[in-house]
């Protein structure tokens, strides 16, 4: 059963496009990584599932959330959305939690909204507290956020996350801002309970090898597309779109130590000036003259779906 | 906490002393021979000049004159006025209540409306901050005589609504008098406490931990009252603070405007006429006053921002 779909969603924020054609989906229970450089549109497409698009913004085509048009919710539903069955984990720990007030209220807030009593709340917050592997629960509740660690925040904003079972975990980059210690603890402990809770999962990250540990398929974008999906566990080898295989080249740990390591050429591509064909065309090494004029479709080849022009199709369908 | 308290107010002590030694100084290097103002302005005998300057200490050194001032102050006997020949006690306590009464009330007057009008600017969209904007700018531009000015004639001239002078008798009435001073005085401070709330609403609703309560699906009014506003808090109380204080010295002007019988007006005429002992009590009585509300806000600033506590202990 698909939990969140993308159906050609396009997002302009002042007619400059941020995202050009995101198509893409998300069944129940399953973990999706999206990954990609900087300014390619992985938190741009996050965001438009809750609607949290910055002022000025515009979308167009459709994101479905079970069987809602997310675009078409009043705020009560909305409401309803952001704080029953989708949860967000955001980058940042020390940003997303509310520096003056304490953990407690923080993990409590929610479930109070709802009509949670206070003395139940409080229990459910020790109790999530305590599954994502917090001690001294008792006195964290009452603590503020300058007084936990990195690590320690993150895993009270999954707690938070999960207070109400969300039926879609949206995780943008939720390690990024951790030392590099507490990172695989931390996205571990998130995809354990989130298994637990039977959430979908929609993960960002620019660490190619942290989504495809964590997910069941990974979905790469490029200046505000979706150039490739493939099964994680395929990464490797079934990995033909150019862009993903120069990805996939430069990551550390592909040469040997002292040598140079191998870099995507040329500079990101913002979705604004994107080529009229293939995104990806003006850095791509084996680019052909029908790249650059005619935008590829995502279509399947082996166990995926990429859009290049230069795979073999066995029924060349070029739009 | 108990430690942030007594070091706020060592300081707070250190800094009075500090004002005593000043305003003592500055008073004692002022032109103009006591003496001579004590002698009511008449030709005396050299014996009887004398006599007052021996009084009065007048011929002692420095440090011996403060410490009979200090020594004074400390054990409540401020001195006697110079000129009125009241005790300093008297005086102050006649009047004290008035401009108390006035400072509440125009406290009362800058926080409601001040953040209020502050919060609407921040978060109610382009035209309700335009408009307040230039509200806040005429208020910001008008220094408290003009307003005092033009108060006068719109309220008590023309439509007789409030009395032009005095300062009433029994709560209500002084409420009723001191209406038009406590606005005079309120105006430019009010616009600056506005301005600072909006600021800090704006800054606050851009914040990511407000994007995520946003997030979180929290109704709007929530994520104002409990994220926005909440953490705005600290810094507009901490204007809002010295403002208040300040207008302990704001007294001077609106309460010579309006006639009223207070501290304020105490001090412009007892400048005017060389007194200096009143003058240096009321003096280091505004410090104090000044001092005592900014401490309070650091407290209370403290409680709503535990971060505070220790952030300064290095």
């Amino acid at each position: 059963m698909t939990m969140l779909e993308f159906d050609h969603l396009r997002v302009e924020i002042n007619g400059r496009p941020i995202l050009r054609d995101v198509t893409l989906s998300v069944a129940a229970g399953e973990a999706v990584g999206l990954v990609g450089e900087s300014g390619s549109g992985k938190s741009m497409t996050v965001k438009s599932v809750l609607r949290l698009l910055p002022p000025g913004a515009r979308a167009t085509g459709t994101v479905r959330f079970g069987d809602t048009d997310v675009h078409t919710l009043d705020g009560a539903g909305l409401r309803r959305m952001r704080s029953q069955d989708v949860a967000m984990v955001f980058q940042d720990p020390r940003a997303t939690v509310n520096p003056v007030r304490t953990i407690g209220d923080f993990l409590t807030e929610v479930l109070r909204d709802q009509g949670v009593s206070r003395s139940d709340a409080r229990t459910r917050a020790a109790g999530l507290l305590a599954d994502v592997g917090v001690d001294h629960v008792a006195r964290r509740l009452r603590q503020r956020p300058h007084e936990l660690s990195g690590g320690l925040l993150q895993r009270v904003v999954i707690a938070a996350a999960l207070a109400t079972s969300p039926k879609l975990i949206l995780a943008d980059e939720p390690t990024t801002a951790l030392d590099v210690t507490t990172q695989e603890e931390v996205v571990a402990i998130l995809n354990e309970r989130r298994r637990e809770h039977g959430s979908a999962l929609l993960f960002i990250s620019h660490d190619l090898e942290l989504a495809a540990a964590v997910c069941d398929r990974i979905a790469v974008m490029y200046a505000g597309e979706i150039v490739e999906i493939l099964p994680a566990d395929r990464l490797h080898e079934d990995a033909r779109h150019p862009y993903t295989q120069a990805l996939l080249r430069s990551r550390p740990g592909t040469v040997a130590p002292g040598e140079r390591l191998a870099t995507v050429p040329g500079s990101p591509q913002s979705a604004f000036d994107a080529p009229a064909g293939c995104v990806f065309a003006d850095r791509c090494p084996q680019a052909a003259g029908l790249c650059r004029d005619v935008r590829p479709a995502l279509l399947p080849i082996d166990s995926g779906l990429a859009a290049c022009h230069l795979l073999p199709r066995e029924t060349p369908s070029v739009a | 906490m108990i430690w942030f308290v007594a070091r706020k107010l060592g300081g707070m002590l250190a800094t009075v002393a500090v004002a005593s030694v000043v305003i003592f100084g500055a008073l004692y290097l002022a032109p103009g021979d006591p003496a001579s103002i004590l002698a009511g302005g008449h030709e005396v005998t050299p014996a009887t000049m004398a006599a007052i300057r021996a009084q009065y200490h007048l011929d002692d050194p420095f440090w011996v004159q403060y410490g009979h001032w200090l020594g004074g102050l400390l054990t409540g006997d401020p001195g006697t006025s110079m000129v009125l020949k009241e005790p300093v006690t008297t005086l102050i306590s006649s009047r004290i209540g008035t401009t108390a009464l006035l400072v509440a009330y125009a406290s009362v007057v800058i926080l409601v409306i001040g953040v209020v009008s502050g919060v609407l600017a921040g978060a109610a969209g382009k035209v309700v901050d335009g408009a307040l904007t230039v509200v806040t700018t005429i208020l910001m531009a008008a220094p408290a005589f003009v307003a005092a000015i033009l108060l006068i004639w719109i309220f008590a001239t023309k439509l007789s609504w409030f009395p032009v002078f005095g300062s009433g008798e029994g709560f209500g009435d002084r409420i009723h008098h001191l209406t038009l001073p406590a606005l005079a005085l309120s105006g430019g401070y009010l616009a600056y406490v506005s301005r600072i709330t909006r600021t800090e609403v704006r800054a606050e609703l851009a914040a990511d931990h407000v994007a995520a309560a946003r997030a979180r699906g929290l109704p709007r009014l929530a994520v104002l009252r409990r994220h926005v506003l909440r953490n705005a808090a600290p810094p507009i109380l901490a204007v809002s603070g010295v403002t208040v204080a300040g207008l302990f010295a704001g007294t001077a002007v609106a309460e010579q405007a309006f006639g009223v019988s207070g501290l304020g007006s105490l001090l412009v005429q007892s400048a005017a006429r060389q007194d200096l002992v009143v003058v240096q009590v009321l003096s280091l009585l505004l410090v104090a006053a000044f001092l005592v509300v900014n401490m309070l806000v650091d407290v209370l600033n403290a409680v709503l921002d535990p971060r505070l506590l220790t952030e300064r202990t290095a």
